[in-house]
């Protein structure tokens, strides 16, 4: 105990100095830091601890991905593809329908059985076939190979849209995730949670319609309503002529009226398309629809050829600008729906930062105070141990980048009271032992070994509490064990090896015939 | 210079705790029973963690009327809306419940508790009347998610249990567990319990500082075990009451010196720390005294009661866990 080796000392002042460096750049001020962050290298100290949003203010939404409604979409295109090759290959049929992810087709005659099965093959090999007794209903189900390739690629076709749709939005260092199987965490720092929602949430599936006859709808038809009077519904063509895909460029400007409106232009195969089907339906209306709501239903009044066009619908600056903004990031692959939400403001935020200083601070001294009070010169020997602590669980938090949230200035708090834990245990035991009439040099090396077991224990059980729930936890509870489980390592290695060398320094220099504790 | 610190408990202390075990039983029983007891009959106030809905705090520019807010409010037809103060006259806190998609919901429409969200951001900016009010914090939590955190909280807690007690099982003999851990649920069954007499919003915070308790509670009780351990080596004829009264008095100085530290800085997170924490800080703070009681009071007179093994032989469980030894 009395001796402690040159290695170790130059080890435990290595990771002290590691501390107060690394954990530097969270107390200079704005400017300083800006210029460690220029002319430092990357290995030097830099980074600052990650505030979460909750201190930072922002917002956190998940969204979950309409996974069925892509699968209906899937099975309703295969069902189109085996309607038409059944009735090129001349095969009868009672129906062809659409099932949950897969096909049915119902077959007059069971002897076309085979054909269709190797007819279907053809088609995607990735479908399981299978017969009924009869053996004239085949259903083909998508394999689970098929199902995962389907829901990933959703998925990354999801993110991406999101963030071009949020690049535009101009912010910094956005999150988005895949969540699970079927959810998307977006976190946007600084973000207004309703605007974010209005960018995120729509779908912006953008469609040109030719419009039905009035009345009953037919089979190839489907009834919706208008985007400004939904009770006010026609009927339009379920296919679309011109889709979202073949927008070259939307940008928000005005017509002749001075209305706001949004400015398109096709790409060349979407102008073709336009231009022949406009050609053969002059005097005839079409719908414009967005989302499944129709925005308006011109009447065509001559062939449209160059490719671009105006899309007006009642709409304010905004709302062209917002609209020609999502058309231009393409549409999402299908609906997102909010299901959960959590955003704080900016004022919440700094108000929060300012709390968790405060409350660090003054429990901080609120402590240190104690402890020399309690136990004198060892107590202040304890207190640079805590301050040491500190400044490695914020250089680790530093260095990690891990996120700190308010709950964790909460853990960092409750380990500044829990730290000494390990110093009280070796003080009150050299009490003791001084106590029991053993010599001051000889109490304090009992002190210290006796309550190492002691000490081990009750820090292991915390940090298997910690690493539990950071690994169960979400939001605030992993935020929480984070910096508890960090702070339970740091504080068992300033609170053993930081003070011992104090406490072996002391000894060193004074040569003491009693322990003042 | 001679810095000695100050003892807050003797050196000679000896109180005779084990002895009114039976007033502290007594307690411990009506405390559990009736922490219970008003779980039952009030439940817990659960918050939308777990219940699924949507809270705003928002900073009004005027002092708020919260009688006609709530009025204007509630006449929205979104169900049942609470608003209460949060901190400070100025800082409203807004509860409305999870909305139902209405019947005729079409694909496209928007979700109905964004509308919700947006009702009510509008009916507030109306009321003060193009002030503007400053939306501090919206959080909405569907209700599945709700579901899934419950779930999620739920194996948080029995997990971290299971782990603690495994750790126990490997370095003290089977007695020292199970005392430990029917101190610890007296610990969290009490808090459950204040939190359903008081009905403050049980969230997933209170979720993490009821494991933290725990870990706390675990921790306090180990302390005080390894020292009865070390006794019962050491003086072999002392008469068991005896052995765990020198136990507890010689470790009370370092557990009233660390549940005080603990406690200073908690009562400066509570103080301090702002409205959003207050509750988690709340449940700690309460946790640690109860924690503190529970450590000399209920678990060194259950493990009296449980028949300990005295004088362990040399292969105990410590050495084959290769923990270090005391001596």
């Amino acid at each position: 105990m009395i001796q402690i080796a040159r290695w170790k000392i130059f080890l435990i002042l290595a990771v002290c100095i590691y501390g107060f460096a690394y954990s530097s750049p969270n107390f200079v001020g704005g400017q300083t830091h800006q210029w460690m962050k220029e002319a430092l290298p990357d290995w030097m100290p830099k980074k600052t601890v990650n505030l979460g949003l909750d201190l930072r203010g922002g917002a956190h939404l998940l969204y979950e991905v309409d996974l069925d409604a892509v699968f209906e979409d899937r099975a309703e295109v295969f069902a189109e593809d085996f309607k038409k090759s059944l009735k090129e290959a001349k095969i009868a049929k009672q129906s062809v329908s659409t099932i949950k992810r897969g096909v049915r087709i119902v077959l007059d005659n069971a002897d076309d059985a085979q054909e269709v099965k190797k007819m279907i093959r053809r088609t995607d090999p990735r479908l399981i076939l299978s017969i009924d007794t009869l053996g004239t209903t085949i259903t083909a189900l998508m394999d689970e190979a098929y199902i995962t390739q389907v829901q990933d690629q959703t998925i990354s076709q999801v993110i991406e849209v999101v963030r071009r749709r949020i690049d535009m939005m101009g912010t910094t260092e956005p999150v988005i995730q895949r969540q699970g199987l079927n959810r998307v965490v977006i976190q946007v720092p600084g973000a207004d949670s309703k605007q974010l929602r209005d960018l995120v949430g729509q779908t912006a599936k953008l469609g040109f319609h030719l419009v039905g006859g009035e009345g009953k709808r037919k089979i190839s038809e489907v009834s919706l309503s208008y985007a400004d009077t939904p009770m006010r519904k026609i009927n339009v063509k379920r296919h679309a002529i011109i889709a979202g895909d073949m927008l070259d460029d939307a940008q928000p400007s005005f017509n002749q009226n001075g209305q706001a409106v949004v400015s398109f232009r096709l790409n060349a195969a979407g102008a073709r398309k336009f231009c022949s089907v406009t050609r053969k339906n002059v005097g005839k209306p079409f719908a414009i629809v967005l989302d499944n709501k129709v925005i308006s239903a011109p009447v065509i009044n001559e062939a449209i050829c160059g490719g671009q066009g105006q899309i007006s619908g009642g709409f304010d600056v905004q709302e062209a600008a917002e609209l020609s903004l999502l058309l231009r990031a393409g549409a999402l692959p299908t609906d997102l729906k909010v299901v959960e939400e959590r955003s704080v403001g900016p004022s919440l935020g700094a108000d929060s930062v300012a709390a968790g200083k405060m409350a660090s601070l003054i429990g901080l001294a609120f402590v240190l105070v104690f402890m020399f009070v309690g136990y004198g010169l060892f107590g202040l020997m304890a207190n640079v141990a805590l301050v040491v602590n500190i400044a490695l669980i914020l250089a680790i938090l530093s260095s990690l980048q891990a996120t700190l949230t308010l709950p964790g200035i909460a853990g960092i708090v409750l380990t500044v009271g829990m730290a000494v834990d390990a110093n009280v245990l070796i003080f009150e035991r050299i009490r003791e032992e001084i106590a029991g009439g053993r010599s001051a040099l000889s109490s304090i090396d009992a002190g210290y070994s006796r309550a190492m077991a002691t000490i081990i224990d009750s820090n292991l059980t915390t940090l298997i509490a910690a690493i539990i729930l950071f690994s169960f936890g979400t939001g605030p509870i992993k935020g929480f064990s984070v910096t508890l489980g960090v702070g339970i390592l740091t504080s068992f290695f300033s609170a053993i090896f930081v003070t011992r060398l104090l406490v072996v320094l002391w000894i060193k220099k004074t040569n003491p015939k009693t322990v003042p504790i | 210079m001679n810095m000695r610190g100050i003892r807050f408990v003797p050196q000679d202390c000896n109180v005779n705790f084990i002895g009114m075990r039976m007033f502290a039983f007594a307690f411990s029983i009506i405390l559990v029973l009736g922490s219970i007891g008003v779980t039952v009959q009030r439940g817990l106030n659960l918050g939308i963690d777990f219940t699924g809905g949507t809270v705003i705090e928002i900073r009004t520019p005027v002092i708020p009327n919260i009688e006609a807010l709530r009025t204007i409010l509630n006449d929205l037809d979104l169900g049942s809306i609470s608003i209460q103060e949060f901190g400070q006259i100025d800082d409203l806190l807004i509860r409305l419940p999870a909305q139902k998609k209405s019947a005729d919901w079409q694909k496209g429409d928007e979700e109905p508790n964004e509308v919700a969200i947006e009702l009510v951001r509008e009916t507030l900016d109306e009321a003060f009347e193009g002030q503007t009010v400053d939306y501090r914090r919206i959080e909405y939590v569907g209700p599945q998610v709700g579901e899934e955190l419950k779930i999620k909280g739920l194996y948080a807690i029995i997990f971290s249990l299971l782990g603690i007690l495994t750790y126990i099982w490997f370095r003290f003999e089977w007695q020292f567990g199970v005392a430990a851990i029917i101190a610890l649920g007296h610990d969290a069954i009490a808090t459950i319990g204040l939190f359903a007499l008081m009905q403050m919003e049980f969230n997933l915070s209170t979720v993490a500082a009821l494991l933290m308790i725990a870990g706390y509670s675990i921790n306090d009780t180990v302390v005080v075990f390894d020292r009865v351990r070390e006794n019962l080596r050491k003086y072999k004829k002392k008469p068991l009451l005896e052995l765990f009264n020198i136990s507890v008095n010689q470790t009370l100085s370092r557990t009233l010196m660390t549940s005080l530290t603990t406690l200073l800085a908690l009562v400066a997170l509570y103080t301090f720390g702002g409205e959003v924490i207050r509750g988690f800080v709340y449940a700690l703070i309460f946790g640690i005294i109860i924690g503190t009681y529970s450590s000399v009071f209920v678990a060194s007179p259950v493990l009296l009661l449980m028949n300990v093994r005295r004088g362990a032989p040399p292969s105990d469980k410590a050495a084959e866990a290769g923990a270090p030894e005391v001596i």
